[in-house]
């Protein structure tokens, strides 16, 4: 199970990883990226809008699926990762350094789950 | 009776066996009883054979007059369908083909769809182009909803749409819950003045529609309002004749972010209003948000240069309740109609099309200014125009007696339509009549 | 295959465009276009081959089984095609004087009549153009009528989660909210959970009956009666009406509205994706706000009328008229009978080629089904590693076309077949032979199944490739 241990997790298959300087960077983790299969499309929010922790801040597209991705977090998006408006698949080859946004002052939800957690969310879940 | 049905009453007693059961009815025992219809509940007479289904069919058709010259547009055009565009299209694995889901036996189907979205950009000017809606109202309806996001919800209408666009646009943002606000007309053509009072006030403004040439035939200021919409952070939608567009600036040329239009002038018969072609063109930075199906380029397991159904993802079935539109079946075989109009025609042949509905409409305005009846505009006009009179009905009464439709009754006056089809003769012949019944 | 601009030669034409009589005009220089136009140039011999090889590699339902679920893919009688190219129908003007078109009224008129009779409505219109944009219809008259009593808190549609795709899509067209409800072991609608969903919000209910396996929902009147006394509305979606065409009737179920797709159930041609027609019909209450125009008989003749009430316009004129006077036309032909033994076919044929398949794969149902079956090939996969698809695509090899694939949501390698009645015995004695040779193949040459199809014009197209980077048009670079 690749799930490193720095990085935060949701039940909904997003990390969330604190930078040095407090802001956070969300995406999804690899165990999400498998099942949904090769991604052709992301939709992303534009710096300056607010997410808000539990809802949806965009969209991943395969060839006959759309998952949403939801935020983890409460604050403002101050930069997204605009490679992946081009390379989706990046997220396929490496899902953690394909993060999608990163949020300023973000207020965490709570429950978030470690690695070690999430690992085994993700075997009760197969 | 004819229900083609192949099976014979042997066939059907053996099937019945096979699957267990004794008759018919048994095989509707999961419907409650009191919903089984007896045959004498369900008033329909018995059905006939297909020479008297014809025979029935005939004499309806019969019941309606077909005149010899149509001079009447407003939303539905005369123009020459050549022959070959109804034999390709009559092709049975054309006709009767599902929509092109399983693409290893459908890329048929799929190059010329692919081949009629090259060919629309090509006519507008635009970067993309959909695989077609439903007819031009509904492309602008579709439109409208493209320009919307969640800041911005606002749609402006020119109220020198065609009434049956205006009508189907406000129909869709109403169900929608989005607010609609209609441009003022003056001397014929959208109020640039009104529209920049109206943006000027309003930080929702979404798109702004607006039609070249536009319902009254006069051509719109077009890059004024495009630069109007855009500075108010709108998005400008322009609905385009097809056939116009081998003569007049495109879409693309101006900057519009999406282009709509009427499809049928592109070899459809007028066929009492349908089905005809919506189409719909975008720019780059708008493909995505394009509704409905498309087709794209791709390669199979072999490596051979093969067209599928792409972007999917953005569809009905899908993303279900957030899909942009719930379009599944458009007008695929309307699309292939105009495709092979299209290339039949060739540019060349649109285009001195378009010039001689543009000359044989200034060439009846010219002469129906001699007898009187003057136009009520001064702009600059394709192949519809208005004449002022308060004696309409009786024009076109006597024109109809002579089987030809005149133009369509308007407020004070009629909106003429010429196109390649309306000769000189015909046209003298109207002018002629109408001088009659004026006098 | 060449793409038409790779066939386009300068200066190839055909005679098209007569000469001008008329002096020409002065033209408004800065209206005019400045970018060249570039369509392809062919003779017309060469633009007549090019759709000819385009056409062999298109597949209707001429060209043999098409047994693709919830499509109703019946064959589409040549004399309809007949009826509709009568120049007193082709050739109308759609704003010609009422006078002029009164055989035209008629056929909208008439068909009208067949279709509430068959449906159990009392009023009809066909101006949408397909199955989505009649429900979407639906769904404005459903939102027209709550708003009209000022009951605008009914802001929730409740759909199964066995429904297509379009039932929630069309939903959020007309600013509702969606409400899913689960689907029973049958696809049925689950009876608690529908009464749990049902409230003072709720503005009405989609449903498909026979639903998307297949099955009648035998708790139909229950169903209807629970949204109606939440104060709902009922929508039935007509996609599956083929399995009870005559024989039963959405109206007498409790439906207060109806789409029907023409050209499913009335044998109107798909065109490769269209046009269709999406009649719609209504009860009386909520006949005042139809879409106008709406043909009325008087006494002096069919007129166009536009009530008050009216939501307005769904589409420009009066829908796809060419398309209803061919259902028109095969509505006249079946009669009543007809009608009653088509359908009765219908279940008849999917029975039958259910009972042929039965013993080489589960059938997701247990028991009859009406006019459509669905095979769960979950257990095959498990086995095997072959899918739903590998089959699927193994039958177009086979010169057939494939079922419906992994739809509805709910059994999750799903096959739905529907044959239609204009299916011989021996067509589907042959079909079943060729389908449960695939299926044994399965577990003895899995990978023929996985590679399929071999002897199509192309093998499996490479989708992702398509998506990710979108080819839409045709570039011009070559030239």
């Amino acid at each position: 199970m690749n799930c490193p241990e720095n990085l935060k997790y949701t039940k909904s298959h997003e990390f969330v990883e604190t930078l040095e300087n407090g802001n956070v960077r969300i995406g999804i983790t690899d165990y999400a990226q498998n099942e949904l299969g090769d991604l052709v499309f992301v939709n992303l929010p534009q710096a300056g809008d607010e997410v808000t922790a539990g809802e949806a801040f965009g969209d991943m597209e395969s060839v006959k699926a759309v998952a949403d991705v939801l935020s983890p977090v409460t604050g403002t998006v101050c930069a997204i990762n605009e490679e992946l408006l081009d390379a989706p698949q990046k997220i396929n080859e490496n899902a953690y350094e394909a993060w999608m946004i990163e949020v300023e002052s973000p207020e965490l939800e709570d429950g978030l789950m470690d690695a070690a957690a999430y690992a085994a969310f993700c075997e009760s879940e197969k | 009776m004819g229900s083609f049905v192949p099976s014979n009453p042997k066939e059907r007693e053996e099937m019945l066996k096979t699957v267990g059961v004794e008759s018919f009815r048994d095989l509707y025992r999961a419907v409650p009883e009191a919903l089984l219809l007896p045959r004498e509940k369900l008033n329909v007479p018995d059905g006939v054979s297909e020479p008297e289904a014809m025979r029935a069919m005939e004499t309806m058709a019969e019941k309606n007059r077909v005149f010899r010259a149509v001079l009447r547009g407003a939303g539905a055009y005369w123009h020459y369908i050549p022959a070959i565009v109804g034999r390709v299209t009559s092709k049975e694995q054309f006709l009767t083909a599902y929509t092109p889901y399983q693409a290893e036996i459908s890329q048929g189907v799929l190059q010329s769809i692919f081949e009629y979205q090259t060919m629309m950009c090509e006519l507008t000017g635009m970067a993309v182009s959909n695989a077609s809606v439903y007819d031009g109202a509904t492309a602008a309806a579709e439109a409208a909803a493209m320009c919307v996001d969640r800041k911005r919800s606002t749609v402006y209408l020119s109220k020198a749409l065609a009434p049956d666009v205006i009508r189907t646009v406000q129909t869709y943002c109403w169900g929608a819950n989005r607010q609609v606000r209609l441009i003022p007309v003056k001397d014929g053509l959208t109020d640039l003045e009104a529209l920049k009072g109206m943006l000027a006030e309003d930080s929702a403004a979404a798109g702004v529609i607006f039609a070249q040439p536009n319902y009254f035939g006069n051509l719109e200021d077009c890059a004024g309002l495009i630069e109007l919409t855009h500075q108010a952070g709108a998005k400008a939608v322009m609905s385009v004749n097809p056939i116009a567009m081998g003569l007049l600036q495109t879409p693309g040329e101006l900057g519009a972010d999406i282009a709509v239009g009427e499809g049928q002038p592109l070899g459809m018969p007028m066929g009492f209003g349908g089905p005809y072609l919506g189409f719909m063109c975008a720019s780059q930075e708008l493909f995505r948000h394009l509704p409905g199906r498309i087709v794209g380029e791709t390669t199979d397991a072999q490596g051979k240069r093969c067209y599928v159904l792409t972007l999917q993802a953005r569809e009905q079935h899908i993303r279900r309740e957030k899909a942009a539109s719930n379009i599944c079946s458009n007008q695929a075989l309307c699309a292939m109609t105009a495709a092979v109009y299209l290339a039949a025609m060739g540019a060349e042949g649109i285009t001195k099309t378009a010039r001689l509905c543009y000359d044989k409409a200034h060439y009846l305005a010219a002469e129906l200014e001699k007898i009187g009846l003057k136009r009520r505009d001064e702009a600059d006009f394709f192949h519809e125009f208005v004449t002022e009179t308060d004696c309409a009905e009786k024009l076109l009464v006597a024109l109809e007696a002579k089987g030809i439709l005149g133009g369509l009754p308007v407020e004070n006056g009629v909106l003429w339509c010429c196109t390649e089809q309306c000769d000189r003769s015909v046209m003298d012949e109207v002018v002629a009549i109408c001088r009659e019944a004026m006098a | 295959m060449k793409l038409i601009f790779e066939r386009s030669m300068e200066g190839h034409q055909c005679s098209l465009v007569p000469r001008s009589d008329v002096p020409a005009a002065s033209l408004p220089e800065k209206q005019m276009r400045r970018s060249t136009l570039r369509l392809p140039e062919l003779s017309e011999t060469e633009l007549s081959r090019h759709y000819t090889e385009l056409s062999k590699q298109a597949y209707g339902v001429n060209d043999g089984f098409y047994p693709l679920g919830s499509c109703t893919m019946k064959y589409n009688p040549a004399v309809n095609e007949e009826a509709a190219r009568l120049k007193g129908f082709a050739a109308l003007h759609p704003l010609q004087p009422e006078s002029t078109v009164q055989g035209a009224m008629e056929v909208l008129y008439r068909a009208e009549q067949i279709l509430c009779q068959v449906t159990a409505m009392d009023e009809m219109t066909f101006q949408p153009a397909a199955g989505a944009h009649g429900e979407f219809t639906g769904l404005l008259l459903i939102k027209a009528y709550h708003e009209a009593r000022k009951d605008s808190a009914r802001r929730k549609i409740i759909v199964p989660d066995s429904a297509h795709g379009t039932n929630p899509a069309s939903a959020a067209m007309c600013g509702f909210t969606v409400v899913n409800i689960p689907s029973n072991a049958q696809g049925g609608v689950d009876i608690d959970a529908l009464r749990a969903a049902v409230g003072e919000d709720t503005a009405g209910l989609m449903l498909t009956n026979p639903n998307t396996l297949g099955i009648f929902d035998p708790n139909i009147l229950e169903i209807t009666k629970i949204v109606h006394e939440a104060g709902g509305l009922c929508y039935y979606d007509g996609a599956n009406l083929n399995a009870i065409m005559g024989n039963a009737r959405p109206g007498d179920m409790g439906f207060d509205v109806i789409h029907l797709n023409l050209h499913k159930t009335f044998s109107t041609p798909h065109g490769g994706g269209g046009p269709g027609s999406g009649a719609v019909g209504v009860k009386k209450q909520l006949a005042p706000y139809l879409p106008a125009p709406h043909v009325m008989k008087t006494e002096k003749g069919f007129t166009f009328e536009r009530a008050a009430q009216s939501l307005g316009q769904v589409k420009a004129f009066y829908g796809n008229f060419l398309v209803v006077v061919r259902a028109l036309c095969y509505m006249l032909m079946l009669g009543g009978d007809g009608m009653q033994e088509a359908s009765e076919n219908a279940v008849l044929n999917a029975n039958y080629l259910r009972m042929l398949l039965a013993p080489n794969c589960k059938v997701a149902t247990d028991g009859l089904c009406m006019h459509e079956f669905v095979l769960d090939l979950g257990e095959i996969k498990k086995e095997t590693g072959v899918s739903a698809m590998d089959v699927a695509k193994a039958m177009l090899d086979e010169g057939m076309h494939a079922p419906t694939m992994y739809f509805p949501l709910i059994v999750h390698e799903a096959l739905m077949f529907e044959p239609t009645e204009t299916e011989s015995k021996q067509t589907l004695d042959e079909a079943a032979q060729t389908v449960n040779a695939l299926l044994q193949a399965a577990f003895t040459d899995p990978e023929r199944l996985h590679n399929a199809p071999s002897r199509t014009p192309i093998g499996r197209p490479d989708d992702v490739q398509a998506a990710r980077k979108p080819v839409l048009r045709y570039s011009f670079e070559n030239q």
